[in-house]
């Protein structure tokens, strides 16, 4: 009995606990936050992102268009874009093979949203671009050589 | 201290392209200062845009994304006047929203 109310207790603190935890972020309830782990930002090789990201063995596909220049002078600002002719896409990921920190972002692409992210990323040398993209389960690859002239990370 | 995004949101063919730059440094914790002193990391942790209330991305940065993150992506549907919300969350807990209407 003693204990039953006790349990009660703790749920409620804890709820409690959540919702001002929540108050404190300023978060509304309408914004939900992915819970992601964070793991695939530490990989330290390209392996060991793939595998963060769950990824097994991704296929090359011609289906994804991945957009680079092929010199970049300025390393703090190369534009990225990725397109994905295949329906059902889920997920997109950029990755940079010679970056400390290899994957750049990470896309969650819901239904109705369509498979393409354009964005800018920093580059620390010439290195591999590297994108994945998920459509119905399946990972695919495409990546493309971007030089470097000058670093910037 | 944070500074607004910046945002344009257009709908074409049924479809609605929308333009974002956010307004953010992006230190990756590895740069010094003049003085030698290490610059603490930085950066943007999540975004998340919706339309109308409903999730349209979600997406997640590491310290690879340039300052000032810039962002382009398309979703099926909007119509002028909808309202298009973009969120962020940074690694410091710091947060925002921003809003623009479909034109």
């Amino acid at each position: 009995m003693i204990n039953m109310e006790r349990r009660k207790a703790l749920k409620t603190g804890g709820g409690l606990g959540l919702l001002g935890v929540f108050a404190l972020l300023g978060l509304t309830p309408g914004i939900v936050w992915a819970s992601v782990g964070r793991a695939a930002f530490e990989a330290k090789s390209l392996n060991e992102a793939f595998e963060a990201l769950g990824v097994l063995t991704p296929e090359n596909s011609a289906l994804i268009k991945l957009t680079t220049p092929d010199v970049a002078a300025n390393g703090a600002v190369v534009p990225v874009t990725v397109e994905c002719q295949l329906s059902g896409t889920e997920q997109i990921a950029i990755l940079i093979e010679k970056n400390p920190t290899m994957l750049a972002a990470s896309f969650v692409i819901p239904e109705g949203t369509e498979g393409y992210i354009s964005t800018k990323i920093k580059m620390a040398q010439t290195s591999a671009v590297i994108a994945l993209v998920k459509v119905n389960g399946k990972f695919y690859r495409a990546s493309r050589e971007v030089q470097v002239t000058a670093g910037g990370c | 201290m944070t500074n607004p995004t910046k945002m344009r949101a257009s709908a074409k063919d049924g479809v609605t392209e929308v333009r974002v730059l956010m307004q953010h440094d992006m230190e990756n914790g590895r740069r010094k200062d003049e003085g030698g002193n290490v610059i603490p990391a930085w950066y943007i942790t999540e975004i998340q845009a919706q339309h109308n209330g409903k999730t349209v991305l979600n997406g997640q940065f590491g310290t690879s994304v340039s300052k000032n993150p810039y962002l382009i992506f398309r979703f099926k549907g909007g119509a002028i006047g909808d309202k298009i919300t973009l969120s962020w969350l940074d690694n410091l807990g710091e947060k925002r929203s921003d809003e623009v209407a479909i034109s």
